[in-house]
């Protein structure tokens, strides 16, 4: 077999797209509009009337607004992501066997797809009327 | 013992340590995010499940956990902007070590503030 040894200072060649960097990039952008959305979320929902106020009918006040709509699912999309990534980059340092690297990576980025699929659909078809029997904990307009 | 090269940012010190603590709070706020999105579902469920649900996170147990979640939150998030800093701002390698510390300022205000009123609204809701 032929050995080919590069030439050290000759660029290296890539095929296609360069991830990594794109990933890189990514991290860095999403983290700081991350920091507005979530601070904002934590704001609206821990700080102002505190976690006990927490309930159906409060998630139906701030979704039958689009606003916090297209807030939170940004948010579930950045943050999602930007977790994935880095979980992946955890796995790719401290995953010695290839096979459990590459199951780890894969299984990160399924559960990624499959929870963003499931929350967009949560945030964009929410009925705040959902079951008009349980009269007690349905908002205001549905009453 | 070795001495340390100089230049190093990640080896030993505050640049490793913030990169440790980096690690364990976004793996932390990692399986919190999987978990809020699965609880949050249940309101295209049913808005009797998902107050079951929110009922747990309105516990005082829980109710400490999330004292611990906002104090990850705040540390990533201001060290995020001190890694972009470094990256991007020219000074930023030479205030690293400064820059680390204003971080854990910024987070320790900002969690000296959130507490005891998450605590105030968790107590009296427990009441």
């Amino acid at each position: 077999m032929e050995i080919v040894i590069e030439t050290p200072n000759s660029p290296r060649k890539r095929k296609g797209a360069n991830w990594e960097k794109y990933g890189w990039m990514y991290m860095r952008i999403s983290g700081a509009v991350l920091i507005v959305l979530i601070f904002g979320h934590l704001i609206v929902n821990l700080w102002d009337k505190g976690v006990g106020a927490i309930d159906f009918a409060f998630v139906a006040g701030k979704w039958t607004n689009p606003f916090w709509q297209v807030w939170d699912v940004l948010m579930l999309w950045l943050a999602l992501i930007h977790g994935t990534n880095g979980m992946r980059t955890i796995t790719n340092d401290y995953a010695e066997k290839e096979w459990v690297r590459k199951t780890l990576n894969i299984t990160l980025w399924v559960v990624c797809g499959a929870l963003i699929i499931l929350g967009t659909l949560v945030a964009t078809t929410f009925d705040p009327c959902i079951d008009p029997n349980a009269v007690n904990y349905l908002p205001t307009v549905c009453k | 013992m070795a001495k340390l090269p100089a230049g190093t940012l990640y080896r030993g010190k505050v640049g490793m340590w913030s990169w440790v603590l980096h690690r364990i709070t976004g793996v932390a706020i990692f399986f919190f995010l999987l978990v809020h999105i699965l609880d949050t579902s249940l309101v295209r469920v049913d808005p009797e499940a998902y107050n079951g649900v929110m009922a747990t996170y309105k516990t005082v147990i829980i109710g400490f956990g999330e004292l611990g979640l906002v104090a990850a939150i705040l540390f990533h998030a201001f060290n995020g902007v001190r890694i972009i800093l470094i990256d991007f701002w020219r000074k930023g390698f030479k205030y690293q070590n400064l820059m680390f510390w204003i971080v854990v300022a910024i987070a320790f205000i900002l969690f000296a503030g959130f507490a005891p009123r998450h605590l105030m609204h968790v107590f009296s809701y427990n009441n």
